[in-house]
């Protein structure tokens, strides 16, 4: 009894993602020592802190069986808004301010995608262009800053400290955390995947289809504000494009950790993985002395690869059928 | 019945255009700082310059989608093109070529264009992942080989020749425009007079359906994402000749404008329906409302927010109209 084909391509497919990981950290090492150190491990922790908190929202979306491109430019109008009102209303007030205009985005597109059952894609679609339209609006075109940089305790989720760790990681440690439980030990959770997997059935058997998806719209929108008081902590300051772009790099990341667009698989530990490894792919390649762009070629083929190897375990053949 | 809701559905985007030209130049001029009527020739002609870039892309987008498929790559394929051109133009063997650099830069462009097409486009036949995925991933790859060429440094080569031809006007219209009017006719009588446009219907109709009729699915999709590298590259080879300098950036989130355009247009993320004729209005709809919110003196913000809007209330108005059409996005 060998091991078959059939086996190792199972193996591969359920937890290709971990071990290419593995395979991907044993290599950078062995190349540069630097690369295992604990404050580059840290460094890149946290450098990829932002995007990691957005992908852990983004997941629960795409598990419902959506798409959510409007994040990149909702976590620039996070920004851009907690770093207007911190001057005007005082850090106290402007930060819980935020998260309410924030959520309420979330929650108009929860009702659009959920309760009026409109197609994902072009209503995130629209609401990338309308939410960056609102920023810019709010800001008048002007770049964003806290006229007392150095006076502000506001500063202490992007650049704080407990205990030696940055104050971003444990923040997202914890959201990675919380959001683990909800999804896999709460029946919220087993809805999300019910209703990704097959609506209809979900429908059937009583489950609310329309709450559920508004549900991961909000989720998703409660981790864009996560991350623009990240960003606006971190920085201090901003530009109106602050998140232009991110929506897809997110959808790399949670596509990396092997969920599935068509919804119900994927998990808050696979994207945590994902986040990591185009976090560490771009360091490691660095650290190797490439230039900064060869990370975008490798991110290229390690998607295809990934999404390809587990169509591929699950089809048992590895060329598609396509005539 | 069902012809009158197609006819209605077809004509909505221009009924569309024609309220936005009626608001901006009735309301508008009233508001207008400038003197010069939104009407005005100079400026339709404009608008009509204008949508080029993204037009030519859309228009290609629309075949795509009509597919089923998506290209999310068509902005790092434009930017390529555009960076393969002005690059070219400076290589050693070419300066020595004096004009006829021209013609051969461009046909580099276009060349880059079909090649990273054709890779998706295996990609997506041999493999048989999604499209979506297969270009997603490939706009952060193009993007990389764009950063190749000179980092973050802009690469910009200004030729005389170039820019005149791109600037000129040839029976009123300019040289962008009759690009931009050509793929349109092309593209238009390919999609509704060759066995390859039908085949394109059938396929996003009903894709096993298509198959059992024997058209060869694979290759259909490779064609077609040749055909939109192809578009990508000469919407930046049309761009880039006037203005001779790119952006490493340059392109990023044309994408997400063309797709914009195309629904607005008619066309059916789940594939099967849309026009080629009705994404030239998306594309001109979309141009009008830039050009008329300026011309009403609107921050030019505002754009953004209201083609958002819009792009959702036809999602909402088309869910209306057409209470059938459960169909979600399969991807």
């Amino acid at each position: 009894m060998g091991l078959t084909k059939q086996d190792i391509g199972k193996v591969l497919a359920k937890q290709g993602i971990l071990i290419a990981f593995v395979v991907f950290m044993i290599g950078f090492a062995l190349a540069n020592q630097r690369f295992i150190a604990i404050d580059n491990i840290a460094g890149v922790i946290r450098s990829s802190a932002i995007l990691g908190v957005m992908a852990l929202g983004v997941t629960f979306v795409v598990i419902g069986g959506n798409l959510d491109l409007s994040v990149g430019s909702m976590m620039s109008f996070s920004t851009i808004v907690v770093l207007d009102l911190h001057d005007k209303i005082g850090p106290a007030l402007a930060i819980p301010a935020m998260f309410a205009m924030t959520l309420c985005l979330g929650a108009f597109i929860g009702f659009l995608v959920g309760y009026l059952k409109l197609n994902s894609l072009i209503v995130t679609l629209g609401m990338l262009s309308a939410i960056h339209g609102l920023t810019l609006t709010w800001s008048g075109g002007k770049n964003m800053d806290i006229a007392d940089k150095s006076g502000t305790w506001f500063s202490v989720f992007g650049q704080g400290e407990v205990m030696g760790i940055p104050v971003p990681i444990l923040i997202f440690a914890a959201l990675a955390a919380l959001l683990a439980m909800l999804l896999a030990k709460t029946p919220f959770g087993r809805k999300v995947y019910a209703v990704g997997g097959n609506g209809q059935a979900a429908t059937f058997s009583g489950i609310p289809r329309a709450r559920v998806v508004f549900y991961t719209y909000l989720i998703s929108a409660f981790c864009v504000a996560v991350a623009g008081l990240l960003q606006a902590s971190r920085s201090l300051g901003s530009q109106n494009t602050v998140g232009q772009g991110m929506e897809l790099e997110v959808l790399a990341a949670v596509i990396l950790g092997g969920a599935s667009l068509l919804g119900g698989s994927g998990t808050v530990f696979k994207t945590v993985i994902g986040v990591l490894i185009l976090g560490f792919i771009q360091n490691g390649l660095l650290l190797v002395g490439l230039d900064f762009y060869v990370q975008y070629i490798v991110t290229w083929v390690i998607i295809i690869l990934a999404v390809w190897l587990d169509v591929a375990a699950k089809r048992g053949r590895l060329w598609s059928p396509i005539a | 019945m069902s012809n009158r809701k197609d006819l209605l559905k077809r004509s909505a985007i221009w009924g569309f255009i024609l309220l936005e030209l009626a608001f901006f130049s009735i309301i508008g001029d009233q508001l207008s700082v400038s003197d010069q009527p939104f009407l005005a020739y100079d400026n339709m002609l404009l608008v009509l310059k204008q949508s080029a870039p993204i037009g030519i892309i859309a228009l290609g987008m629309t075949i795509i989608m009509i597919n089923g498929n998506i290209d999310l790559s068509v902005g790092a394929i434009f930017a390529l093109a555009a960076i393969v051109m002005l690059d070219s133009m400076t290589w050693p063997f070419m300066q020595g070529l004096g004009d006829w650099a021209i013609p051969l830069a461009w046909i580099f462009a276009l060349m880059t264009g079909v090649i990273m097409g054709a890779i998706n486009g295996l990609l997506v036949w041999k493999t048989g992942v999604d499209a979506f995925i297969v270009t997603l991933g490939a706009m952060l790859g193009f993007r990389g080989l764009v950063f190749m060429f000179n980092g973050e440094q802009p690469t910009s080569h200004l030729n005389w020749t170039l820019v005149d031809f791109a600037e000129a006007q040839f029976l009123g219209l300019h040289t962008a425009t009759w690009f931009l009017l050509g793929t349109a006719l092309v593209l238009w009588l390919l999609m509704t007079r060759t066995v390859h446009g039908r085949n394109a219907y059938a396929i996003g109709n009903n894709r096993e359906a298509a198959v059992n009729a024997g058209i060869r699915v694979g290759p259909h999709f490779v064609w077609n994402f040749m055909l939109i590298g192809f578009l990508a590259a000469l919407s930046a080879v049309v761009f880039y000749s006037e203005s001779g300098s790119v952006n490493p950036n340059d392109g990023m989130l044309y994408e997400l404008w063309a797709i914009t355009a195309v629904v607005l247009g008619g066309t059916k993320l789940a594939g099967g329906y849309g026009s080629i004729i009705g994404t030239l209005g998306g594309v001109l709809a979309i141009q009008i409302l830039r050009k008329g919110l300026g011309h009403i003196g609107a921050d030019t913000q505002t754009v953004n927010l209201v083609i958002g809007l819009i792009l959702i209330a036809v999602l909402v108005l088309d869910r209306q109209l057409n209470r059938k059409g459960q169909g979600e996005l399969k991807i």
